[in-house]
């Protein structure tokens, strides 16, 4: 499923990367991990994020953008080169953020919001086919069960870094870069280390 | 060395080398991971306060004692400090003082969407406003020069947008802290009216001392940029706008402002003169377009853009350069709509059992800020209120003083311990003095919880983590003259039912401590390898379990409970509310 890669080491453009799921998926970690990938790369970069109210089991959104000078922290309709998905309904929710040409991952693991576990609403079905049909000749876009992958290494809390194996594929950027920043991002806690790293290989591995 | 920070790290960083000896500052988003990065410099003295007007006063003593001093809060927090806020305009200062201030534009974590920028003309404060991670750390550093050069505190205006985004920072290096000798000097520091007469001219000698070199000396003073690209299309702007601007208009001049108040007005002036259309680019209030109209300089502002919620890059293209809006993949219009995703409490969080008891008795609830606000969502839906910090048990005694004590058989004040000591204490005082009858319920969750887990007065830890004084918050509630107090453990949701119930038929005051830690502090953690189970012979698929809306307990295919065994904190509330027995605390794993 390999695509052409963005040159983000040559570009005088902003990559923009959207990250987007439920509070605790780990996008805030996520991004700062990208954040490291790009000042490592020689990058300009920001990453913003949402603290606070929200952060409690509420839809999160984490905006990474990295090239030579990067003003805007927050990423707007139309210009996300990357969305990754840490759930399908942000996937909905946010869908709107990915440029045309761009490229959308969704961990196809559902978490369903407090207005369906009250039989309010229904959770949509076939959101990622529906979303493929929809982005048809537009947009590439990849679905990943990440959290059953990450689970078989250990934790689903690793999830969030199959995540970013899988995006690590579109990108110039060389895995060792990713890898030595993802062995920094968890120095303080090194028996975590190696399951990440291997859910980093996993993610790559799901979408080469 | 460069490291890519977050905004409210480089303050941290902007104190540290500035030599910053005293850090004093009440938690509050988008604010508080300042004071908490200022907690990893060793050299820094920096402390929770108990309230935002508590850790200005603080500052401001180390200040006068000639220490550089540092109070950080958000918005809401400066109209608690805005007292001491106001006077120390007056007094100046000895070692430098800097207030920082986020607001919160778009209201992420927020119950308003005030504009700080207005404290700095009301308090005749100057006031910088930095628009990434590089110059919060830089102008911190130069906020203390000012302060000191113009004997004034400094206001530094921060938002969510620069606060909470991480870019890269390069460091200087750190000044050795130094503490000036103090002299006693009434006419300076006693703010009386003989005093604060003289003391007032010269605050408003020095407003127009630094209005004028903010115009002349750019670096030094200003900090202001001028960027000349096309003359047909000029803007004014500043803080995280400005970065809105350079991405959706980058052919446009731009004059970006560093010091916000007072404003350069020559500076103003002459940009104005070369652009033959000036737009002001401002989140929130006309505050920069109403002081350049009163300057006779035509120009627009919020009749092209909006006074609330924050800015984008798609907000100013659409209204200054619709051509180039980014063309998007896909459309969305043929999706189906997204269900919402509204903030839940978390698994195991102690306020849960407490707003499922008030939900069922029906009583009004006069809340306050934290996480236990959610109450007021579904599935409990159990708050009528919500203001400001600490103002539940005063508004309890007005509802009781309204009602000729009728409605206090059925109100009750809900606040968390963190809050309770901010300002609820006061409240508490005022409601014993004028004899009121209110219920009171102290949800104490041992932690400062919304805002990512502060410690606080009644916690045994300080801000780093050291053994504490814990103030025992059932003698306080005792001394200040509260006849009934009782301790319940929130999860047992029908004692408390029945405990709110009988304090609420007591005449005078009566407090309630719903305790139990935070289900994300490691107190609060529940057994590791624990975790509720469901025998689905006994569960007869009634539903109450679901209903408590906790996020590790979800209804399966046939309506029965399924336990996510990673999420659940084994806390029983869900035990508890089984009629039939089929739920037990226990696992295997």
């Amino acid at each position: 499923m390999s695509g052409q890669a963005l040159k983000t080491s040559t570009s005088s453009k902003c990559i923009s990367v959207v990250l987007s799921g439920v509070g605790g998926q780990g996008t805030l970690v996520a991004g700062k991990l990208l954040g490291k990938v790009a000042m490592k790369t020689g990058l300009d970069v920001k990453v913003s994020e949402v603290h606070g109210m929200s952060q409690r089991g509420g839809s999160v959104i984490t905006y990474v953008r990295m090239g030579c000078k990067v003003y805007s922290p927050i990423i707007d309709e139309g210009m996300a080169d990357f969305c990754l998905f840490f759930e399908p309904l942000e996937a909905i929710r946010w869908v709107s953020l990915l440029k045309k040409g761009g490229t959308m991952i969704i961990n196809s693991a559902p978490v369903k919001p407090l207005p369906v576990l009250l039989g309010n609403e229904k959770y949509p079905d076939r959101i990622s086919e529906r979303i493929k049909e929809a982005g048809e000749g537009n947009a590439r876009v990849i679905e990943i069960d990440a959290k059953q992958t990450a689970v078989s290494f250990g934790s689903a809390k690793a999830a969030n870094i199959v995540m970013i194996g899988a995006l690590s594929i579109f990108t110039d950027i060389p895995e060792s870069v990713w890898k030595e920043s993802i062995e920094e991002s968890f120095s303080e806690k090194p028996h975590l280390i190696s399951m990440n790293l291997d859910a980093f290989q996993a993610g790559r591995d799901l979408v080469r | 060395m460069k490291q890519i920070l977050l905004g409210n790290e480089a303050i941290a960083r902007g104190a540290y080398e500035a030599g910053v000896k005293v850090v004093s500052s009440y938690p509050g988003t988008p604010s508080t991971e300042i004071t908490e990065a200022v907690a990893g410099y060793d050299r820094i003295f920096c402390e929770w306060s108990t309230n935002e007007k508590v850790g200005a006063e603080v500052a401001i003593g180390a200040s006068i004692r000639g220490a550089r001093a540092m109070t950080c809060m958000k918005h809401v927090g400066l109209n608690v400090a805005a007292d001491p806020l106001f006077t120390s305009s007056y007094t100046g200062v000895n070692g430098g003082l800097v207030y920082v201030v986020a607001d919160d534009p778009g209201m992420h974590s927020s119950q308003n969407e005030q504009d700080s920028r207005h404290y700095a003309r009301a308090a005749k404060i100057p006031m910088l406003e930095p628009s990434d991670a590089q110059e919060c750390k830089d102008f911190v550093v130069k906020a203390f020069e000012l302060s000191e050069k113009y004997d004034t505190p400094v206001l530094i205006r921060l938002q969510t947008r620069v606060s909470h985004s991480r870019s890269i920072v390069e460091f200087g290096e750190p000044n050795e802290i130094e503490v000036k000798d103090y002299s006693k000097d009434v006419s300076k520091y006693v703010m009386m009216p003989a005093m604060a007469v003289k003391r007032h001219k010269i605050v408003e000698k020095r407003m127009e001392e630094i209005m004028a070199d903010s115009s002349e000396q750019t670096e030094a003073v200003g900090m202001h940029e001028e960027h000349i690209g096309s003359s047909e299309l000029g803007i004014i702007t500043s803080g995280a706008a400005y970065q809105y601007v350079k991405e959706a208009l980058p052919e446009a001049s731009v004059l970006k402002l560093g010091m916000i108040w007072p404003l350069p007005e020559k500076r103003i002036r002459s940009f104005a003169k070369k652009v033959k259309r000036l737009v002001i680019v401002e989140e929130l209030d006309p505050f920069f377009e109403k002081e350049i109209l009163a300057m006779g300089i035509p120009c627009e502002g919020k009749s092209l853009l909006p006074i609330t919620g924050e800015y984008s890059t798609s907000v100013l293209r659409k209204t200054l350069n619709p051509t180039s809006t980014p063309e998007q993949a896909i459309s969305g219009s043929g999706l189906p709509v997204a269900p919402g995703r509204p903030p839940v409490m978390c698994a195991g969080c102690p306020h849960k059992g407490l707003f499922m008891a008030l939900s069922r008795l029906k009583v009004q609830v006069m809340g306050d800020i934290g996480c236990y606000t959610l109450g007021a969502l579904p599935p409990t839906s159990a708050m009528d209120t919500c203001v400001c910090m600490g103002a539940s048990v005063g508004m309890a005694h007005g509802f009781d003083k309204a009602s000729d004590a009728r409605d206090s058989r059925k109100t009750v004040a809900v606040i968390g311990d963190s809050t309770f000591l901010h300002s609820g204490v006061t409240n508490l005082i005022n409601a014993v003095y004028n004899q009121s009858s209110v219920t009171v319920i102290i949800l104490d969750n041992s932690i400062t919880g919304m805002t990512g887990h502060q410690q606080n007065a009644s916690t045994g830890m300080d801000i780093r983590l050291s053994p504490a004084p814990a103030i025992s918050l059932e003698l306080l509630c005792e001394s200040i003259g509260v006849r009934s107090i009782q301790v319940v453990d929130p999860v047992d949701t029908d004692l408390c039912r029945k405990k709110v119930k009988e304090e609420l038929e007591k005449p005078g005051v009566s407090v309630i401590i719903a305790r139990r830690p935070c289900a994300l502090i490691p107190t609060g953690k529940g057994p590791k390898g624990k975790y509720a189970r469901v025998d689905k012979d006994i569960c007869t698929a009634c539903g109450q379990c679901i209903r408590i809306m906790c996020p590790a307990l979800t209804a399966g295919p046939d309506n029965k409970p399924v336990i996510d065994r990673e999420t659940c904190n084994c806390c029983g509330l869900c035990v508890n509310v089984c009629p039939v027995g089929a739920l037990s605390v226990g696992g295997d794993l």
